[in-house]
């Protein structure tokens, strides 16, 4: 049995609980052979049954052994682990949203649609787009969406030939992954000993086959990239799109706008700027924005507006609307989901819109910036950080020097900070920095909390220089040591097995 | 904002880093720089922002009328115990379980709905999630491709016409062809058809929905899976009603050698469409194609059980533009409160739900059988949903139900021309007797009317 404090495993769900021991949740059934021919039935429904306590007691002991935002600092770079408030969730699991089916008819429907047209209008105007589709589940969603546009418009345009997607070599593994599943051809970009993409590195890869040009900005190493007007005009020069990955755009709120950078394509990861829960790795939420000429291309649906026939008057603009699903765009890409977004995750997004307004979007953007800098200047006075400029929201620091003199790596550092009860940042990423760490506070965090991280980071790093034995064998204050993951990845075992059958297989 | 800096706060920061302003730190060049006026909904505070929920949540009135609206998202009954559980912070704040020594809770629950999804399905292995079932069938679809190395994929038109369409979507990208294969007179795939198709040997998959968008049973039958096999074909079976796998045989039982489906059934929120929990399960040959997470068990240094993210090398973050798919963030959440849903359930609970859905199903059918001028089109083995003929305009019939509140189901002429006057009505285990009889009573007046227009 496990507790907060024992490092004693806990079972599987499936090793608990005794045949019979059922939760009285429903009535009882009757035998499925009174429904149904015996020959469409299943013999065995091989699952546990344990009482609603037992549930309970296993669920509440996991999350025990589970670090989440809540119970401490979370600097993972580029995934904007800010704090998630709990009014969105209130409010996104009201019944009136969490019950609604997505075929009820668009007039029994219209708070729900209002929400979708609220928050797909202020992204537009936040972002300098021309319209959003909420259609897609996450960033990478977002990205494939996009590249399918890509793909499609210069199809409609005769330029087939358009087949390379250019990538920083700083860009997220998603970028190119999205790339090759629209069978583009994906040409990585080496950055300038800025942490940049250069103008003139850029022109001389540009020509008539080229698709679009995925660029994060800031970028990975939570740099701004300075040139971005001359790079979006020398793309648009040569035929081919700007596509924005807007999983950065915590930074630039109130300051610039992907729109008017010179973006035609952009995401956003509401998951990431607008407070909507990771959730342990989901679900996510990737609204997919577009510059004018491409919002016939976006996914199907979309919500439509027209102005009430009546002409009555609401407390808000949209209050004066009505709303519809319009699946009738031919030019549209189709959709990419079974239903219109993950809409859960939009209503979310917009009560934190209205939490802050764009002026207080624009706040948000400053401190936490100004928290990435605070960290900054004060990690540098004891790791190397190789981009000794002003960042934005987020920046990389290496530990190639302790590697050399002490053998200690970023992973090392990394795991070493979880004994102090923090996430570690985010490692090994992006490519170009070796052992990089890339730290990422976002704005919800107090400077105590920033100080408290400092010194712990100091302690760890001095502790690499005088004992790198016990930096090697960290974390020792959590559930587990460090896991096999070579054991993981040689005999795979990715499931439970009844005891029978997992007998057999040794066996066997 | 939610952001706690005092004034004394910034100060301090910005005189450690050295800078005078917090417009310093965050100038860009000034062609770029904003000049616009934002146009975003005003900020207010937390109280009002409820309020003005309040007003949309109002606007929601779909959600008082009596349902009889499936296909494809399905009012089941889900134990507050859920929400208890899933909404605790250290699961609903944690980021994808990258350093496994603080992440062992999330791991091993993960584990446990691959395992889950594995005992179901009948399959080897399963995935820790993909984005709903549409996406999961075209990820399947990308799996086959891959394998067979052919260009084209095979899909029955009685499977749902949204995942059809993302699989089309999916495929343009990558200049795949999608070819269907009709439905016969009893609304499941016609396999002779099937098997004639698949003998070209261009077909990397063929994909069947079982209960199909129809709500019936259609599965390979021996031969046909005999065609199939023998063309190289990959059988995929895709379940778009999870809690059916309580009931059926699973789809390994027919051969599939990938399942995609959607657990939305499984205590996840109706949400006008999303957030839901894809999962795709597998056969073990094709583990190395399988997309997004995968979680497995090993040791740590001292030895004990230990939960960690594995076969990482299918993934994007290392073979980028070689990864399996593009997948990063899933859909965890959705698939930790499946997992929950189905141990409070367990083996009981879900025989339960299942007997209920085909009790209460079966009712409806029989009540609006009664009614003049309705019939039930396919008479094959159904789960919880069906196909009702009412000879005339399945629209304005809907419509005449919709003014006396009651959903009373999907108009299939939205998708098949030859079913303008089918309705897909679905119950539950929450629809009642009373749900019933007022349809039939409303459906008996509203036939009336329109077959006389
Ligand atoms: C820079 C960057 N791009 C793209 C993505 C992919 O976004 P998602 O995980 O929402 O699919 C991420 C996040 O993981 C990211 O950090």
């Amino acid at each position: 049995m496990s507790t907060p404090t024992s490092k004693a495993s806990q079972p599987l769900i499936f090793e608990l609980g005794q045949e019979g021991r059922a939760n009285r949740y429903l009535e009882e059934g009757k035998p499925l052979e009174s429904f149904l021919p015996k020959s469409v039935l299943r013999d065995d429904l091989p699952l546990p049954d344990n009482s609603e306590l037992d549930v309970v007691r296993h669920y509440t002991r996991l999350s025990h052994r589970t670090f989440g935002i809540d119970l401490g600092f979370y600097p993972l770079g580029s995934c904007t682990m800010k704090y998630n408030p709990r009014v969105n969730d209130a409010i996104a699991m009201r019944p009136e949203f969490a019950q609604l089916h997505p075929y009820t008819p668009d007039e029994l429907a219209q708070g729900a649609l209002q929400v979708m047209y609220e928050l797909e209008r202020s992204l537009s105007s936040l972002f300098g787009m021309a319209a959003f589709s909420l259609n897609p589940s996450a960033g990478a969603h977002a990205e494939l969406g996009a590249l399918l546009i890509a793909k499609k418009y210069f199809k409609e345009r005769g330029e087939t030939q358009r087949d390379k997607v250019i990538v920083p070599d700083t860009a997220h593994g998603t970028n190119p992954a999205s790339a090759a599943m629209c069978g583009f051809k994906v040409i990585s970009l080496p950055s300038s000993e800025r942490g940049r993409v250069g103008v003139e590195e850029i022109r001389a890869i540009l020509g008539p086959d080229t698709a679009v040009c995925m660029m994060t900005n800031p970028n990975t190493l939570g740099l701004f990239e300075d040139d971005i007007a001359a790079i979006a005009a020398a793309v648009h020069e040569a035929g081919g799109l700007m596509y924005y990955d807007g999983a950065n755009a915590n930074a630039i709120m109130g300051y610039a706008r992907p729109g008017d950078m010179g973006f035609d394509l952009m995401h956003l990861n509401t998951h990431k700027t607008f407070t909507i829960p990771h959730g342990g790795g989901g679900a996510g939420h990737g609204p997919l924005g577009v510059a004018a000429h491409l919002v016939e291309y976006l996914p199907t649906p979309v919500v439509a507006a027209s102005p009430r026939p009546n002409g009555e008057t609401g407390a808000a603009p949209s209050d004066r609307l009505t709303f519809s699903l319009d699946f009738d765009r031919p030019k549209s890409i189709g959709p990419l989901r079974s239903f219109w977004s993950n809409f859960a995750h939009a209503v979310r997004a917009l009560a934190y819109l209205y939490a802050n307004g764009a002026e207080g979007l624009k706040r948000v953007s400053q401190l936490a910036v100004l928290n990435a800098n605070y960290l900054r200047v004060n990690i540098a006075e004891f790791l190397e950080t190789p981009y000794v400029e002003v960042c934005r929201h987020e920046f990389v620091a290496s530990a190639q020097a302790l590697k050399r003199d002490h053998g200690v790596r970023a992973l090392d550092l990394a795991k070493a900070l979880l004994d102090y009860g923090y996430m570690a940042p985010t490692i090994y990423f992006p490519l170009i920095v070796p052992e990089c760490l890339m730290i990422e506070p976002t704005e919800t965090e107090s400077k105590e909390t920033l100080d408290g991280f400092v010194a712990a980071l100091r302690e760890i790093v001095e502790q690499a220089k005088s004992n790198p034995q016990a930096l090697f064998d960290a974390p020792v204050t959590t559930v587990v040591g460090r896991v096999d993951e070579t054991r993981a990845a040689r005999q795979p075992d990715l499931r439970w097995r009844p005891p029978s059958v997992a007998h057999q297989n040794e066996v066997s | 904002m939610y952001a706690p800096h005092t004034q004394r706060d910034i100060e301090q920061m910005l005189g450690a880093i050295g800078i005078e302003s917090l417009d310093d730190l965050l100038r860009v060049p000034n062609d770029i720089a904003l000049k616009a006026k934002l146009d975003v909904v005003p900020a207010l505070p937390e109280y009002q922002i409820q309020r003005r929920f309040d007003r949309f949540a109002e606007k929601n009135a779909g959600v008082e009328y009596r349902s009889f609206l499936g296909a494809g998202s399905y009012r089941h009954y889900a134990p507050p115990a859920i929400a208890a559980l899933a909404m605790r912070g250290e699961f609903l704040t944690a980021y994808t379980p990258y350093q496994a020594e603080v992440s062992q809770g999330y791991l091993q629950a993960i584990y446990e709905w691959q395992t889950y999804i594995c005992l179901l399905t009948g399959m080897d292995i399963a995935n820790a999630s993909v984005y709903d079932g549409a996406t999961a069938l075209a990820e399947a679809a990308i799996m086959a491709l891959g394998t067979t190395g052919r260009h084209k994929i095979l899909v029955s038109r009685a499977l749902h016409p949204n995942y059809r369409a993302v699989l089309r979507t999916y495929c343009d990208g990558l200049d795949v062809s999608v070819d269907e294969i009709a439905f016969d007179e009893n609304g499941t795939t016609d396999l002779a058809a099937l098997a004639h198709a698949v003998e070209s040997k261009e077909y990397a998959a063929v994909a069947l929905q079982s209960p199909n968008f129809f709500g019936i049973v259609d599965t390979l039958t021996q031969s046909a899976l005999d065609a199939v096999n023998a063309s190289g074909t990959i059988p995929i079976a895709v379940v778009a009603e999870a809690l059916s796998l309580a009931a059926f045989a699973p789809p390994s039982s027919w051969g599939a050698q990938i399942v995609a489906g959607e657990a939305q059934s499984f205590g996840v929120a109706q949400a006008y469409g999303g957030p839901y929990a894809g999962f795709i399960a597998s056969t073990q040959e094709h583990m190395r194609r399988i997309p997004g997470r995968l979680v497995g068990k090993s040791v740590d240094n001292a030895g004990r059980t230990a939960y960690v993210l594995t076969l990482q090398a299918r993934e994007q973050h290392i073979r980028r533009e070689r990864a399996t798919s593009n997948i990063c963030t899933n859909q965890a959440h959705c698939a930790l409160i499946a997992t929950i849903y189905l141990a409070l359930m367990g083996k009981t609970g879900l025989r339960d739900a299942a007997a209920l859905n085909l009790a209460r199903s079966r009712e409806l059918a029989s009540a609006v059988a009664n009614v003049d001028g309705a019939t039930l089109k396919y008479a094959a083995p159904f789960f919880n949903e069906f196909v009702v003929d009412v000879g005339a305009p399945a629209e304005g019939v809907l419509a005449s139900l919709q003014a006396l509140g009651i959903l009373g189901g999907v108009d299939l002429g939205r998708w098949y021309p030859e079913l303008q006057s089918c309705i897909l009505m679905t119950a539950t285990e929450l629809t009642t007797s009373a749900d019933i009889n007022a349809l039939a009573a409303a459906l008996d007046g509203a036939i009336n009317v329109h077959a006389h227009i």
